[in-house]
């Protein structure tokens, strides 16, 4: 997994609550047995004004002007500003995906789904909860401002604003680490395997029908 | 010993170890495995030259890309039908159990798992779909993953999550003519909000649930993510038992009064402290009907549309008005006055042998009316399907004029060919109203099966409790 220590990036935001998964990749898109590549079609219902369909050369589809994203002065963001309960709906890890395909690092919202706020952890991707009075000042700020840059520290767990305001954000100790170093949950996890087999024999003995 | 609920009882029992900021790592009991969200996992696992750690904990079944007519012609969808080759070829390569696409076990994960016996009081049961909170109804910890911890737990038969906090939604009381699970579901919902239950774990009880069938309840604990909880559970009982009773995975024997001896200790014990509680009164929930893009905009079917005027807020204001702009609708409009273009019967939520026959009951001797232009009925499995064969009920449904066709998620989500065409407004018994979820454009309103089989009736949507 890709490390997140510090970023300085590009704002885009997208003022409206409970952006879903389906939204943010369509599911004609998840018919794909791969990982990657799903960047062109992140928010493709809004992004284009045809339907789009895998396959495609997303580059000759007709762009909807009026879906912030598209606006000139918002490409190459790596940081997307967001409403309420983010990315709701599936557990498809395909959302987050796309928008780490898309470009994107860092994402701030009020609050998140759950499940899309743990799938994002695991690709480099990091959910700032902020509050929403913090959460609106950045709107009103990035909206009045070209080129908005945050300035985003985890190992600080710190957002400094170009006017030196300085956001603080919570994030667990545990997921901090492992985003920081760029650490595998897998290998991790696999670290302790005797402590796994103690737990699975003691179980085996108690529950034997999980095991028929 | 201090009271514990259910949820910590299914929580303590699966920690095989805990970080020093309280992330634990949980053991998984059942793995049940479908074709959209497990290709990359599988790859994952043989890149990095890795096995699945317990084979026999894994149940796999093809059901969101797979046709519901014409099976026998195979997958005309060249990308769909290579997902779903991935999974066979996945599984066969492993040996892990599979219901392929001709099998009369198929069906929707979420529907096969419990009617198997797969799903056991006390497990932790995972899936790679947000409705695995499904198979809460058994007194399980269940929760949807995403691919990447579908790899993990193929890779190491753990998790590594921290526990949420515990919600208790209380229904008390009796439920009125024509009001079902999917009505106290979707009022929680209309109550809570979307976001309502996120960060928690939710247990559903009171006498109102006690009362539910087992189909019931894992309709309502299918909708539990829609409430934003990962998790939806409910106390193991006699109806859980019973259920369970010779399902082929289903313990048998002397490990049969073992298990049962073990699952009624499943429940929340007196006394047992929650975060949060919400009560309801079932003699209060009317049927209801979704007016929005989000299951949370729902309101009784006596109900009107509501004015973005009245939103408690300026976002929901924002909210409420791109919604009735995309659903074609104008504030104030009374519900029973929203005509229909086509109807859904089916999911995960409401695909199950009650449902049907629920429908059915509606539906005999009348006629879907004449501005819908389809009614489809998509039973959860194929051994659902068999069953409502057995009871006529496939007869009564087509003599009413709608299609009866084979198992699959179908247009609850439109991944395969059934799908809503752009301003098509329909009455599903799915459980996501979202932007384009049946189709690009397509309009969605969520209902209980009753209230879909009465609307295809009626031609829009009337009130069951009045029939
Ligand atoms: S029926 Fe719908 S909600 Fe259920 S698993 Fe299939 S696509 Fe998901």
């Amino acid at each position: 997994m890709r490390k997140f220590t510090v970023l300085d990036g590009l704002v885009t935001p997208l003022d409206r609550a409970n952006v879903d998964t389906d939204a943010i990749i369509p599911k004609q898109f998840l018919k794909s047995i791969k990982r990657s590549g799903f960047g062109p079609n992140a928010f493709d219902e809004w992004r284009y004004l045809d339907h789009g369909e895998p396959g495609m050369d997303n580059s000759k589809r007709p762009l909807n002007k009026d879906f912030v994203l598209n606006q000139p002065r918002y490409q190459g963001a790596q940081v997307l500003l967001a409403r309420e309960n983010f990315g709701c709906g599936s557990s498809r890890e395909h959302a987050p995906w796309a928008l780490e395909d898309y470009g994107l690092r860092a994402i701030i919202a009020p609050s998140f789904a759950d499940i899309f706020f743990n799938n994002c952890f695991k690709n480099g991707l990091l959910p700032i909860r902020l509050d929403a009075a913090s959460v609106d000042a950045l709107f009103k700020a990035v909206e009045a401002t070209p080129g908005y840059r945050l300035r985003i520290d985890l190992e600080q767990q710190t957002i400094t604003a170009p006017d030196g305001t300085v956001y603080r954000f919570e994030v667990e100790a545990f997921r901090k680490h492992c985003l920081l170093n760029g650490l595998d949950d897998i290998g991790l996890t696999l670290q302790h395997v005797d402590e796994i087999k103690v737990y699975e024999q003691k179980r085996r003995e108690q529950q034997p029908w999980l095991f028929a | 010993m201090s009271a514990k609920t259910l949820y910590d009882k299914l929580w303590d029992s699966h920690v095989v170890r805990q970080e020093a900021d309280g992330t634990a790592q949980i053991y998984i009991d059942r793995h049940l495995v479908h074709e959209v969200t497990s290709p990359q996992a599988f790859e994952g696992l043989r890149l990095a030259h890795r096995k699945p750690w317990r084979i026999a904990s894994m149940l796999a079944v093809a059901d969101h890309n797979v046709p519901t007519t014409g099976r026998d012609k195979g997958i005309a969808d060249p990308i769909s039908r290579l997902q779903v080759e991935t999974l066979d070829q996945n599984c066969e390569e492993l040996g892990i159990t599979e219901f392929r696409m001709a099998d009369l076990r198929q069906g929707i994960v979420h529907v096969i798992g419990p009617e198997q016996g797969a799903t056991l009081p006390g497990m932790t049961v995972v899936c790679g779909d947000s409705h695995t909170s499904t198979h809460g109804a058994f007194a399980a910890l269940a929760f949807g993953i995403g691919t990447s911890e579908v790899e993990h737990v193929m890779a190491t038969q753990c998790l590594l999550m921290k526990q949420a906090k515990a919600m208790q939604v209380l229904v008390e009381g009796v439920l009125g003519k024509g009001v079902t699970a999917k009505d106290i579901a979707l009022a929680v919902i209309g109550k809570i909000g979307t976001a309502g239950g996120t960060g928690y774990a939710i247990e559903f009880a009171g006498s109102a649930i006690r009362a539910l069938s087992m189909e019931g309840r894992m309709t309502l604990c299918n909708m539990a993510i829609e409430a934003g909880a990962r998790a939806g559970m409910i106390a193991a009982d006699d109806t859980t038992i019973s259920y369970l009773k010779g399902r082929p995975f289903a313990p048998q024997g002397e490990s049969w009064d073992k298990a049962v001896a073990y699952w009624r200790t499943l429940h929340s014990d007196d006394g047992a402290q929650f975060d949060k509680v919400v009560r309801l009164a079932a003699a209060e929930i009317k049927p209801q009907v979704t007016w929005g893009t989000s299951p949370e905009m729902v309101v009784a079917v006596d109900g009107r549309v509501p004015d973005p005027a009245s939103a408690p807020d300026e976002v929901k204001r924002q909210d409420w008005a791109r919604a009735l702009q995309y659903m074609g609708l104008t504030a104030n409009t009374p519900i029973s006055e929203i005509k229909i273009d086509k109807v859904f019967i089916g999911s995960c939520t409401n695909a199950r042998i009650e449902d049907l026959r629920a429908a059915a009951a509606v539906a005999r001797g009348k006629h879907v009316a004449a501005n819908v232009k389809l009614a489809m009925v998509v039973p959860g499995s194929g051994l659902v399907k068999q069953q409502a064969e057995h009871e006529g009920l496939d007869k009564m449904f087509v003599a009413a004029g709608f299609e009866w066709r084979d198992p699959g998620c179908s247009m609850c989500l439109a991944m395969n060919d059934d799908r809503l065409a752009p301003g098509e407004r329909c009455a599903s018994t799915s459980n996501r109203n979202f932007e384009g979820r049946q189709g690009p454009g397509g309009r969605t309103h969520l209902v209980s099966p009753e209230m879909a089989a009465a609307a295809a009736i009626a031609g829009h949507f009337v009130d069951v409790s009045k029939l």
